[in-house]
């Protein structure tokens, strides 16, 4: 039996991307950007705030760190609550203490159930952007377009309504999204996307309704893909981070301000043995003259300042 | 190969203490290969019968931005800090790249690198092909290899490791000298095919940089560590046999921020130790077969044809 003949057509073989939502960019074709008070590399660190109902969906796809053993599942519900009562404030702490500022993509449930949290996360300084509704919020191809815009627009109203504004920025659950999601974020009303893994700077997306930044949130450069996927220590994984911080500091002087995203969860590095590794992470980063910790939309702003 | 026979008949045994020694250029003990996979994927690929693309419903954008980062990002900082340190690339090519991103192909060819086919793109897979089918992709590998960047392309590994029973005589009939398709020799050595001579390159499951990382879990020091490892031994052996060390590479993987320091480290040791031939996969198996290693070879073989009753 041999395959469809039309196996062998290729009707996106041509010069750039075989879809329309960016065009091609290598490293060394760009202008050098800078940063404020020239600093080499921007640091983002984003911590993914998340709720996880014990009722977990499986559409459109389970969400990483959901539910896993039969009804109910209090193990992993309750690890998922000590992410956010516990380990989401020693992140806090932690932060205050290295004086780092970070941006905070939490689930729109965390606003409703929480207040206190958006609260304190205000109070200290940190960018909130919005992370969907909470962890059954999941998008892929195949849940329809209305379903998926009122999930967006939930997330978006439940947020502005706790912050008094509507967040600038969005990440999707496990960064995954469907054909229509960045148009849907420009149709309503985002600046930013946190989804995309396939570059270190920001650059602008284009939509049939528009233009939105995509900043990209590697997520190789993850507690959740080095610790819980790759099963490294947390001292292994800030080994990494600064390895990487290194190599983009003497990138920068060639190419122009780096950045380096580092994205934490809650119930993974906020254990007790986990923390003092990441603390003296922070405490090497923010010793560095090279560093600028910034919030993602404060890098859009200074990026977007810049280019086109 | 012999099509449904429980020995597919590639080639033919040879332990490793009883073998002819292959010279390397220079007295070097280990030829050392560099191997980029300068690969383009597909966002909405057609689906193959027997193997799926993606995991998610596309887009699966994770998946398809991490491979994405090679062209943007990852390739520019592989391929400077190999030329930093002496090493040419011997290219597993997608070749759709030469369309899609013809400024990453003409840089690889401004370094004088290698190219051989890695099939058309790696979301496209041979399983289920006819002959026809199959000799399209080839023909179409050469022929865009060649306006693209005026090599004649020597050498096949199969698109994301996915072959037919036919896909080894095919090659061979069309001129081409190496397959990077089986793992079964730290040596190059004869390849059963239908008409002319082909020889088995070895190329690396085991330290590619996509086991390493995805299959073995290492961290970037802990993957550098192994290769220094595996070239040690190898340089080693390779003074009494003459042997291959290659070094499989995605810049979307060894490219990152967190990747590249420890990786350049791996390059300095090899490129300092003296004791390696750092060259590309073509002229391996050039001076493979210009140097009558390949009937030594046979010859070898030979002594252990008979059935050791």
């Amino acid at each position: 039996m041999s395959l469809d003949p039309a196996y062998l057509d290729y009707p996106k073989r041509r010069a750039g991307m075989d879809h329309d939502l960016y065009t091609p960019s290598s490293m060394p074709s760009r202008k050098p950007i800078a940063w404020p008070g020239a600093k080499a590399v921007a640091v983002t660190l984003l911590v993914n705030l998340e709720w996880f109902p014990i009722t977990p969906e499986d559409a459109p796809f389970p969400a990483p760190g959901h539910m896993v053993t039969p009804y109910p599942d209090y193990r992993h519900y309750t690890a998922r609550e000590y992410g956010t009562r516990v380990g989401f404030y020693r992140l806090l702490d932690a932060f205050a203490k290295a004086s780092v500022r970070t941006t905070i993509a939490v689930n729109s449930a965390i606003a409703e159930r929480y207040p206190s949290i958006i609260a304190d996360i205000r109070a200290e300084g940190h960018e909130i952007i919005a992370h969907s509704t909470d962890m059954n919020g999941t998008i892929a191809t195949g849940i329809s377009e209305a379903d998926e815009r009122a999930l967006i627009v939930q997330a978006r109203d439940t947020l502005a309504e706790a912050l008094g504004e509507a967040p600038r920025g969005w990440q999707s659950i496990a960064r995954s999204q469907s054909w229509n999601t960045p148009r849907l974020l420009v149709e309503e009303g985002f600046d930013y996307m946190c989804d995309w893994v396939n570059d270190d700077l920001p650059y602008l997306a284009t939509t049939e309704a528009g233009t939105i930044v995509s900043i990209p949130f590697n997520h190789e450069l993850s507690d959740r893909q080095m610790i819980a996927v790759q099963q490294h220590s947390m001292e292994s994984a800030a080994q990494q981070i600064g390895d990487a911080f290194d190599w983009l500091v003497a990138e920068a002087g060639r190419f122009g301000g780096r950045v380096l995203p580092f994205t934490i969860t809650p119930y993974i590095t906020g254990l007790p043995y986990r923390m003092a590794a990441f603390e003296q992470l922070l405490d090497r980063l923010a010793g560095s003259k090279h560093c600028w910790f910034a919030g993602a939309g404060e890098l859009v702003d200074s990026w977007r300042s810049q280019s086109g | 190969m012999r099509e449904g026979e429980k020995d597919p008949g590639l080639y033919d045994f040879r332990p490793w203490r009883d073998r002819a020694k292959i010279e390397w250029p220079d007295g070097k003990s280990v030829a050392v290969w560099v191997s980029p996979n300068l690969e383009y994927y597909e966002i909405d690929p057609p689906a193959n019968p027997q193997r799926k693309s993606w995991p998610k419903p596309h887009p699966d954008i994770v998946p398809y931005g991490h491979r994405d980062y090679a062209n943007r990002i990852g390739h520019w900082r592989m391929a400077e800090v190999m030329e930093k340190h002496g090493f040419k690339g011997s290219v597993s090519l997608s070749v759709a790249l030469c369309q899609h991103h013809p400024d990453v192909v003409a840089h690889a060819n401004g370094l004088d690198w290698e190219f051989f086919s890695h099939g058309i793109y790696n979301t496209r897979y041979s399983y289920g092909m006819d002959e026809a089918q199959e000799r399209a992709i080839i023909e179409d590998s050469i022929r865009t290899v060649r306006d693209a960047t005026g090599q004649t392309i020597k050498g096949w590994l199969a698109p994301a490791l996915t072959h037919t029973p036919r896909t080894l005589d095919l090659i061979a009939e069309y001129g081409m000298s190496y397959t990077c398709d089986l793992y079964h020799d730290d040596q190059p050595g004869p390849v059963h095919v239908k008409q002319g001579r082909l020889i088995s390159m070895p190329y690396s499951i085991e330290v590619n940089d996509h086991y390493g990382f995805f299959v073995y879990n290492m961290s970037p020091r802990e993957y550098a560590d192994t290769l220094i490892r595996q070239y040690e031994r190898l340089a080693a052996e390779g003074e009494r046999s003459g042997t291959v060390m290659c070094i499989p590479l995605h810049s979307y993987l060894i490219g990152q921020p967190h990747r590249i320091g420890p990786f350049e480290e791996v390059l300095k040791h090899i490129a300092a130790d003296g004791r390696a031939w750092i060259t590309r996969s073509g002229d391996i198996a050039d001076h493979f077969l210009a140097n009558d290693y390949y009937d030594q070879a046979a010859a070898d073989a030979a002594r252990y044809a008979e059935p050791q009753a």
